[in-house]
């Protein structure tokens, strides 16, 4: 089918200002991927898959400016014995970042092995993008393939002990960066992925997983509390029998995001936990978007995600289970509930179940609330002041997604973030 | 201690009239029981002077050791030392026990310009507290109420209460909901915080409970008024013929 006019104008648009990076065995996935997106071309308005998120500002060929933001607090995971890489604008700093190698890991720069004849990239690098074109398309994965000027390609072949710590910092109103990293974890290994940062004025970053037989992936990211910072994100991960993919995000702050999630359970016995806690205070868009197929025996998926909203702010969640006709015993669970804090604020979701196993257990469920008043009058008949009290009931409502986070230091260390958020935006 | 004169209160939302003129003097040191029948305004009464939303005081004055009240925010009055031990305490999903009770016990020394409580401190006293009323440590590590039973939830409000050491509390239907056991290990742990300095209005349908906690006076309400004062024969009496005769003497 043709694609409409306007489209393939705003796609051109935004192409013309690009250059393919050039060399090695990445030259040809890289001209795959514009192919991709030349045929889809990039997502606009109309798209049902975007009908609650204008990406408009994520497709300009003009960067929209984001002022830096000093959080006034010591980043992330500062405390964490990590190993640490760091990208400024999407670009790596390799004198701040720690030596890319560890036991059971190696770790090399896209742009440092695209000359080598052999390396396992070479059949990694966008497939899983490319993969996950269908049945639902996203073209801005295609054009983070095509473009991405940095990232890291992570081989794990055993249990690693430190997290893989990748920071992303914001040093320029304008910068525009596309980080496209790669993840492969072989049977039996184990690594912890900790994110965090606002990376650049607008961000497009694809990750790939790689989860073999048995092999477990953890995945914690903040986002930066930069106001105008703009992301896409998508996570793709393939999972192998009896292997696990947990994730957690929290985005606090951002005036537009969309975190996409792709995963496939492909072996028997996968686990995949998917969750996110977001809040946000005005001009604040926050899409959450999941896509989890089952397609082996006895797999668990869970997609957890909570979302305060206040003065104005959007939270959108659009999650999918799909259970392939083979996928039987699947266990998947599905909740997303946002806390609006005013009248002002909006919740948009889009659950979705499409079942073809027939013995299998599914749920989902979403709502929106506000403060539970007669707990608030509970609270504060006891003396607690209404201010600390509603925070009390809305890390309460937060901490079904955080408590999804298995690292009991890192889920202390993202309730601390949100406590601070909640008592600065206190009315 | 507890003064309350005159008060007339309505519905916020609608025109309707629940207390009709209340008057009411609680001296410190004294347990007085409320007794009356359905929507009499009992609970009613206990909310307003705790600061609950929807409701309109169109008359008269409440307040607390000469503190006019009804203009405190409930937080402020919990800090001036007035306690509601609820009928249906509130469950909490997310909100530990532990944390909830020490953030109030805090929040309430902060607001008196007292020094927190230290985390070992609260510990001591909370555990030592909570082994009187058979509340155990998994219990304070529950979110707050939820999955209590009935008589958990009463004992959880009265280990409240002895933690936040409240100078007027006042006790709405503690009794519903209670087996004679439960009653019992309740009423002890008020007894056990009866003072010189702090008084007790015990709200109650059944004079069962004034069985344990032994009420000083015991007033009737009937249609938003307290109509009838007396000492605690007034509560058998109630047992005994029920309060047609009383509210008949009253008209």
């Amino acid at each position: 089918m043709a694609l409409p006019q306007a489209k393939i104008d705003a796609t051109d648009a935004r192409l013309a200002g690009m250059d393919l990076p050039q060399g090695g065995w990445p030259a040809e996935c890289r001209a795959d991927a514009l192919a991709r997106v030349q045929a889809m071309g990039l997502p606009g308005r109309r798209d049902e898959y975007w009908k609650y998120t204008n990406p408009e500002t994520l497709i300009s060929a003009e960067v929209p400016q984001a002022a830096l933001f000093d959080p006034q607090e010591p980043a992330m995971f500062d405390g964490v014995d990590r190993l640490k890489i760091v990208f400024v604008d999407g670009v790596f700093d390799a004198d701040r970042s720690d030596d890319l190698s560890g036991e059971h890991l190696t770790i090399d720069r896209l742009a440092d092995v695209a000359n080598l004849d052999l390396h396992w990239a070479k059949d990694a690098y966008g497939t899983l993008e490319a993969k996950g074109q269908s049945p639902v398309q996203r073209p801005l994965a295609a054009l983070n393939t095509a473009f991405a000027t940095d990232g890291v390609l992570i081989h794990v072949t055993g249990a690693v002990s430190k997290p893989v710590n990748l920071i992303y910092e914001h040093s320029a109103v304008n910068s525009d960066a596309i980080l496209h990293h790669v993840v492969k974890l072989e049977a039996g290994a184990s690594l912890t992925i900790l994110e965090n940062g606002p990376a650049a004025a607008r961000f497009n970053k694809v990750l790939e997983a790689f989860v073999a037989d048995g092999a477990a992936l953890n995945h914690i990211r903040t986002q930066g509390r930069d106001h105008e910072r703009r992301a896409v994100t998508h996570m793709f991960a393939e999972l192998g029998a009896e292997s696990t993919f947990k994730t957690f995000t929290l985005t606090a702050n951002g005036v537009l995001t969309r975190n996409e999630c792709i995963v496939w359970l492909n072996g028997d016995e996968g686990v995949a936990h998917v969750a996110g806690a977001c809040v946000g205070d005005g001009d604040f868009h926050h899409d959450d978007t999941v896509f989890i197929t089952h397609d082996a025996v006895n797999c668990e998926s869970r997609q957890v995600f909570k979302k305060v909203l206040r003065n104005g702010a959007t939270g959108v969640f659009q999650g999918k289970i799909l259970v392939k006709p083979d996928a039987q015993k699947t266990d998947g669970y599905q909740i997303s509930q946002s806390l609006l804090l005013d009248d002002d604020s909006q919740f948009l979701a889009k659950p979705e179940l499409e079942i073809y196993a027939d013995d299998v257990a599914c749920s989902h469920g979403s709502t929106s609330g506000a403060i539970d008043e007669e707990a608030l009058y509970y609270l504060r008949s006891r003396g607690v002041p209404q201010g600390e009290a509603t925070d009390l009931l809305t890390l309460a409502f937060l901490g079904e997604a955080v408590d999804e986070i298995e690292d009991r230091d890192l889920g202390e260390m993202i309730v601390e973030r949100l406590q601070g958020w909640l008592t600065r935006h206190r009315r | 201690m507890l003064e309350i004169k005159n008060l007339h209160v309505k519905l916020e939302e609608e025109d309707k009239q629940i207390l009709k003129g209340v008057d009411l003097t609680v001296e410190a040191g004294k347990v007085h029981a409320i007794m009356g029948p359905n929507g009499s305004g009992k609970s009613t009464l206990s909310y307003v002077l705790s600061g609950k939303d929807g409701y309109e005081v169109t008359e008269g004055a409440a307040s607390l050791d000469g503190e006019d009240i009804l203009d405190m925010e409930p937080e402020e009055r919990a800090a001036a030392g007035l306690f509601l031990a609820f009928q249906y305490p509130v469950e909490i999903p997310g909100v530990g026990n532990m944390t909830f009770l020490r953030t109030a016990v805090n929040a309430q020394r902060k607001a008196r310009g007292e020094e927190e409580m230290s985390a070992a401190e609260f510990l001591k006293v909370v555990r030592e507290r909570a082994k009187t009323l058979k509340i155990d440590a998994d219990m304070l590590k529950r979110p707050v109420n939820v999955g209590f039973s009935g008589g958990e939830k009463k004992r959880n409000e009265i280990l409240q209460m002895a933690m936040l050491e409240p100078k007027m509390c006042i006790l709405d239907e503690t009794d519903s909901g209670l087996d004679v056991d439960a009653m019992k290990l309740v009423s002890e742990g008020v007894n056990a915080l009866r003072s010189e300095g702090r008084a007790f209005l015990v709200i109650t349908h059944y004079q069962r409970l004034l069985d344990h906690i032994k009420p000083d006076v015991v007033h009737i309400m009937a249609n938003g008024r307290i109509v009838k004062t007396g000492g605690p024969e007034l509560a058998l009496e109630v047992e005994q013929n029920g309060y047609a005769d009383i509210l008949a003497e009253a008209v």
